[in-house]
């Protein structure tokens, strides 16, 4: 894992991993909606609203898979001091707060006819609301830390104490009473059909590669960034 | 009683929304990074 934190390293990994990554995730993400779209059965009770199903739960598993990410740099920056944490946590804490903004849009939109309302504050749309707050507050943070050479701890701790909060969305709807259906699919297994429960599996897995994917263009850019602004600095200073 | 409502202008709603936001978020990641990239291997000549 040390041998990745490697700039070098990592752009000889990275070059050739984005294209394969955005390519894979166009095809799958984009087949999988219109299967989602075209082919999947209107479900029972809720009729053709259950395809908001398709694009929701891809995207509010990459909001919380995000900030787990955001997290798990912040360790990474804290412990190891790797190079390329700080970059990284930067890296994946906008295409995060993206898909959480795009989890609470279709969310409001399949509760509308659903539930009859286009919000509640209840614990899983509350807490999901805190964690694109959490979201705006790391960059807030972690881009001052960049602009004006302020300690990067800051933002790493703040991404650190931030991670309470995904399983407080996980577990909303088992703790409190919620309008929220509770999970459909657990590690014990999944209480869905499979005409839904494939194109949502095809979905979440080309929406994930499409993150990876913008992370690693993100960290590309930033790690960019900072190499110009060192070689800008070393040649003033070489007069 | 609750109002029913047609839920294809919803539908559609949602997946015109997250279509055009992750295809905006994939394009301007594309552009920054070809831009900081093409950046950095001009003061390196």
């Amino acid at each position: 894992m040390h041998g990745f934190a490697n700039p070098t390293r990592f752009l000889s990994i990275a070059r050739p991993l984005t294209p394969w990554l955005l390519g894979l995730g166009l095809v799958l993400a984009g087949g999988a909606l219109a299967w989602g779209i075209l082919a999947a059965p209107a479900e029972r009770l809720q009729g053709e609203t259950v395809r908001i199903l398709f694009i929701h739960v891809p995207t509010a598993w990459l909001g919380m898979a995000g900030w787990t990410a955001v997290a798990g740099a912040s360790v990474a920056e804290l412990v190891w001091r790797h190079p390329l944490a700080a970059i990284a946590g930067r890296a994946a804490a906008l295409p995060g707060a993206v898909f959480t903004a795009l989890c609470l849009a279709t969310g409001s939109l399949w509760g509308r006819p659903a539930w009859g309302t286009w919000w509640e504050w209840d614990g899983r749309l509350t807490s999901m609301l805190v964690l694109l707050f959490l979201y705006f507050g790391y960059m807030a943070l972690a881009g001052a830390a960049a602009r004006d050479g302020a300690p990067s701890r800051i933002p790493a701790i703040f991404g650190i104490v931030g991670v309470i909060n995904v399983p407080v969305i996980h577990y909303s709807v088992l703790w409190w009473s919620s309008i929220h259906q509770p999970p459909s699919i657990t590690t014990g297994g999944s209480a869905m059909a499979p005409a839904f429960l494939w194109p949502l599996l095809v979905a979440t897995l080309g929406f994930s590669l499409l993150f990876a994917a913008v992370v690693l263009m993100r960290m590309r850019a930033l790690l960019a960034e900072a190499q110009l602004e060192a070689r800008l600095r070393r040649r003033a200073r070489e007069g | 009683m609750r109002e029913t409502l047609d839920p294809w202008p919803f539908v559609i709603a949602a997946y015109t929304l997250v279509i055009g936001v992750t295809l905006v978020l994939v394009g301007w990641s594309w552009l920054a990074m070809r831009r900081a990239e093409r950046r950095r291997e001009e003061t390196r000549k």
